[in-house]
């Protein structure tokens, strides 16, 4: 606040207080904002000559084809699904243990840090870079599919797990443990019902997940309703295609509405 | 808590019969299920590859070792295009979630049919992944940065949209009503009552969705879109595995420093 201002105008605090700094990062935004917008190569012509393609695929998914096509269509679903169900079954079943390991309060070290690794991995690469990865060594099919999405559920569950064992209450541990149970018991009448919950919601919510990634890795030839999406795409075939995406935001919308409803029963 | 007694004893157990029985039956049912979806994935898969595949997987890691250090020369600008297209998608997707979220929030909109617009066009673009937008967008504006950049703001959308108008609709009435009881016109309750509230929300949520969008972008050139998945892309197909673990490192560090920047920043502003 300046003295010599004539009225006294109240303007609300910056977001950074330390003018310097809020000045060199606005500086800095601006510069690297003209740097990466002229790296974008627009290309007009290539542009309006799209747009053609653009409005014959508009129009197809305006009229989509769910008929000529449909016995590939049903069974890029059909594979999609049992996909999904496969990779969470398998993937939730290998995250529990690896959530427990992961959990420092319940882990011993060496096995906390193994743990806390094989998560980091499975988290940092796209599903897509995993599914080439597994296309390569076990060649085209759903069972790819299978292994990346059980993969990436490992890291999303088992992190998430983990971090709801180290928040759980000890005192039920420690009167479980005060009976003389086992590790086993400790875990199974101690910490698992704590967590069960938010275990059971975050694989529904898993299950949500795989089903829209499912969609995702058959573009590099892991199954399901990708594959058919890709090769409807490969065809031109834009009314098919369009009808596959319709389905696709459809499957998805039905298991979002049927998943939100399930984990709010849960709470 | 059913007890039962046997020989005299008291035998605590965890479900009564029903119980017991249903939680059973739930178990069968879920078992056939799995058993079910596992046999058509079965159906549908070449054995002979799978076996093969610790062999092929071998073979791979061997031609991956060692990687060929020279060729992250070649790197950096698909690494900057990757850097930009996260960035970029997420800065254009935020200046059209953040209109699209306060006609979503429940105490914000200004007609219920505007709502309902609003959360059909944030349903629409959550459920279609980026991936699939970038193909789309390549087959219509071609490939490239820019169709990079829209299939991540697409994307991201949906997924700000969603939790931009869920922390409006989460305000604290207070300050909206004292900033109404001044006189304040519509819009001075909007930057004063309200967005005072949900601002480091806003934030945190955006830097949140630049780190998911910077692994999203590494996949995209897969299609054409632009980025470290063209070199990716093209050095699979062209079996340079030793260019291809080199791709990795560098998507690795990539995603590592993204989640360290993003942890940090929303560290500092919660």
């Amino acid at each position: 606040m300046t003295q010599a201002s004539p009225s006294r105008r109240w303007s609300p605090p910056p977001l950074i207080r330390n003018p310097f700094q809020r000045w060199a990062l606005i500086l800095g935004a601006i510069v690297y904002l003209l740097l990466a917008i002229s790296t974008l190569r627009i290309d007009v012509a290539r542009i309006i000559q799209g747009l053609d393609r653009g409005s014959r695929m508009f129009a197809g998914f305006l009229q989509p084809d769910f008929v000529s096509r449909w016995t590939d269509i049903q069974a890029g679903i059909l594979e999609s699904l049992t996909m999904t169900v496969v990779a969470t079954v398998i993937g939730v079943a290998i995250s529990i243990p690896i959530g427990f390991g992961a959990a420092r309060n319940v882990a011993p070290l060496p096995i906390y840090l193994f743990c806390r690794a094989w998560v980091a991995l499975a988290r940092t690469f796209q599903e897509v870079i995993i599914a080439i990865l597994f296309v390569v060594m076990m060649g085209f099919g759903p069972l790819a599919g299978v292994l990346t999405l059980s993969f990436t559920t490992i890291g999303f569950l088992a992190k998430l797990l983990a971090e709801d064992i180290e928040e759980i209450d000890p005192s039920q541990v420690e009167a479980i443990r005060a009976t003389g149970a086992s590790w086993l018991q400790v875990m199974t009448y101690g910490v698992l019902p704590q967590v069960m919950p938010r275990l059971v919601g975050l694989t529904v919510y898993r299950f949500d997940i795989n089903l829209r990634e499912s969609a995702v890795v058959g573009l590099v030839g892991a199954g399901g309703i990708g594959s058919t999406l890709q090769t409807a795409f490969g065809r031109y075939e834009f009314d098919t295609a369009g009808a596959i995406l319709l389905i696709i935001i459809g499957l998805v919308m039905v298991t979002e509405i049927a998943s939100g409803v399930i984990r709010k029963q849960l709470q | 808590m059913p007890v039962q007694t046997v020989n005299g004893v008291q035998v605590w157990q965890r479900r009564d019969r029903v119980g017991a029985f249903k939680h059973w039956l739930g178990w069968l049912v879920g078992t056939l299920i799995f058993l079910g979806c596992w046999h058509i994935i079965s159906e549908a898969t070449t054995w002979a590859f799978v076996w093969d595949a610790p062999q092929q997987g071998g073979q791979l890691l061997s031609r991956m070792i060692p990687p060929r250090w020279s060729y992250l020369n070649q790197l950096w600008q698909p690494l900057w295009d990757t850097l930009n297209i996260a960035t970029l998608g997420t800065i254009l997707s935020v200046a059209i979630a953040l209109p699209l979220s306060f006609l979503a929030a429940r105490n914000t909109t200004p007609h219920p049919i505007a709502r309902a617009i609003a959360l059909v066009v944030i349903v629409t673009s959550r459920s279609v992944n980026s991936l699939i937008w970038a193909l789309l967008l390549v087959a219509i504006i071609g490939p490239g940065v820019l169709a990079g950049v829209l299939s991540i703001a697409l994307r991201s959308i949906g997924f700000l949209g969603k939790l931009f108008s869920e922390a409006i609709e989460e305000i604290d009435q207070l300050p909206v009503e004292a900033i109404t009881a001044t006189g304040a016109s519509e819009f001075s309750i909007l930057t004063y009552g309200i967005v005072p509230q949900v601002l480091p929300t806003f934030a945190g949520v955006s830097v949140f969705r630049w780190d998911v969008n910077i692994r999203e972008s590494t996949v995209l050139g897969l299609v054409g879109a632009g980025g470290i998945g063209i070199s990716l892309s093209a050095s699979v197909n062209g079996l340079q595995w030793s260019q291809v673990s080199v791709i990795f490192i560098a998507i690795f560090a990539m995603v590592f420093l993204s989640e360290w920047v993003s942890a940090t920043v929303r560290k500092s502003i919660i």
